[in-house]
């Protein structure tokens, strides 16, 4: 028997104030920027394969979301800092060695990225609202910002190809530091795994695509469904070589991911909310659609949306639990 | 003769120390750390079953890493080696955002946010040392079980120590290469 015990304060548990690391927002924040992500490649892709016709929602209508979700997940990331006012020192550097600093810049990047696929699609994607726009601009500094508006708009859609064939690298590059983030640090042995860069990647373009699913209809629906489908199954054989990667991994880390697979209280967790209802399910469900029994159509994609959110939020907690647990070990 | 930067380490010899915690106490003073944190903690070992028992006690604290994964991950630089140093690792308040990727990278759990929002933990008494004088938690030590200098200098109290007696550190196989050795 080995027993480690405090004697002098040190945490009264690792959710003390002041001992405390991350909460919901960064595992929000990693959702919001995996669905960016999906977004931005599916879009990019779509408009090389020059399908605004059969699917005007994926190729020119869902990018316009882009920049929202990445504000909103930049947004969570803000709420987590302890030192707001420090905010700019993000951007007064670049530290080679820091995911975080590479992330940064790399959501820096993403902005311009995803403004330029927004106006090289914006004219086909949103007509009507584009009509009614210039009405108004129109009538502002004689239709200068107006032509200043059709000018960036036909550079952009001169573009298009071009600002394509940028936006998948960033968008890989966003879904890929989404986990890597996590995967950097080998003081939570749960996280250290560099197979967290293509499962967060693999998973927020999944989610991507079930948010697409949320806004199309018909035919469109059916094609990125089939595609989602894939994703899925390609979902799952990544999460199993997570597993033997830990497994395998040595001590610290088949201990770790015994969270997940020993029966601890979190093991169900991890697989009803995320494995069962955000992969299986949908797959099933959309096997089941196949054989022509009707299910809601919302149903599906909602699922996959729920099991992203809960595979950032659970593997978050879980290295915190672990945390946790080993001062707990040492206090009885 | 070549100027080395200085590699300060701190030698804990675990046969002397009581666990006083006067240590703890003396870091809370010198340093003014808030409520609820705590810069140095003690950790009693037990390992055994009674009547077969042993027991360690340890004086814990930032290891100092030469390697330290808490300056590789912070992305405003804020975690940083002190000039002239090999392995002082302090926090520039300025640059801290509170973005807690240190805190999350270090396998010691040895940093905390202070009320002002920014991230802190040992210093070996960085403003001390200066001056030429010991880490607080070494001057008050009643046992005198804690030592600190420069093993870059083979001369030094802690390196004849780390020579002539038996020591380790914790968690080396994390590969932080951690400054703080316990003579066992």
């Amino acid at each position: 028997m080995n027993e480690i015990t405090y004697t002098t304060q040190k945490m009264a548990g690792s959710y003390a104030e002041g001992w405390h690391i991350w909460g919901w927002e960064v595992p929000i924040y990693l959702f919001l920027g995996g669905i960016t992500a999906g977004i931005i490649i599916i879009a990019a892709l779509m408009m090389l394969k020059k399908r605004g016709k059969d699917f005007p929602v994926s190729t020119n209508r869902v990018i316009l979301w882009a920049p929202v979700f990445l504000s909103l997940g930049m947004g969570a990331l803000f709420l987590d800092l302890t030192n707001k006012l420090n905010v700019l020192s993000f951007y007064m550097t670049f530290e080679m060695t820091s995911v975080m600093s590479w992330g940064s810049w790399i959501l820096l990047i993403i902005y311009p990225v995803s403004i330029l696929m927004i106006l090289s699609t914006f004219r086909e994607g949103y007509s009507e609202l584009y009509v009614k726009i210039s009405k108004k601009l129109e009538t502002i500094m004689d239709g200068k910002v107006l032509k200043l508006l059709e000018y960036m708009i036909s550079f952009s859609e001169k573009n298009r190809d071009v600002i394509a064939k940028t936006a998948i690298p960033s968008g890989i590059a966003l879904g890929i530091y989404t986990g890597i983030l996590l995967s950097a640090f080998n003081a939570r042995p749960l996280w250290n795994s560099a197979i967290l860069g293509p499962l967060f990647l693999v998973s927020g373009i999944s989610t991507g695509a079930a948010f697409i699913i949320l806004l199309s209809e018909k035919d469109e629906r059916h094609f990125i469904s089939g595609i989602d489908v894939k994703l899925i199954m390609t979902e799952l054989f990544i999460l199993v070589l997570y597993f033997i990667g830990q497994i395998t991994g040595g001590a610290s880390k088949s201990e770790a991911i015994n969270i997940f697979l020993g029966g601890d209280l979190f093991t169900p967790v991890f697989w009803i909310f995320f494995v069962f209802a955000g992969l299986i399910l949908p797959l099933f469900l959309d096997w089941q659609e196949s054989r022509g029994i009707e299910i809601h159509p919302k149903l599906q994609p909602l699922l996959v949306l729920f099991g992203g959110v809960m595979l950032r939020i659970i593997l978050v907690k879980a290295a915190f639990i672990l945390r946790d647990t080993s001062i707990h070990k040492m206090l009885y | 003769m070549k100027t080395e930067n200085k590699k300060y380490a701190m030698v804990i010899d675990t046969k002397l120390c009581v666990g006083c915690g006067a240590c703890v106490a003396a870091c809370k003073t010198e340093n003014n750390v808030p409520d609820g944190r705590s810069r140095v903690w003690v950790a009693e070992e037990v390992s055994g079953t009674f009547p077969d028992i042993s027991m360690e006690i340890r004086s814990e604290r930032c290891n100092h890493c030469s390697s330290a994964p808490c300056v590789d991950s912070c992305p405003t630089g804020a975690s940083h080696y002190k000039k002239g140093t090999v392995n002082l690792v302090m926090v520039n308040e300025n640059r801290c955002t509170g973005c807690k990727a240190c805190m999350a990278a270090c396998p010691y759990d040895a940093r905390f946010t202070v009320p002002e929002g920014y991230v802190s933990k040992c210093t070996f008494c960085s403003h001390r040392i200066e001056k030429g004088d010991s880490p607080a938690c070494m001057a008050v030590c009643p046992a005198k079980a804690i030592h600190f200098g420069d093993i870059n200098n083979r001369e030094s109290d802690v390196s004849r120590l780390l020579r002539s007696r038996k020591s380790k550190t914790l968690l080396p196989e994390n590969g932080t290469e951690p400054n703080v050795y316990y003579l066992v």
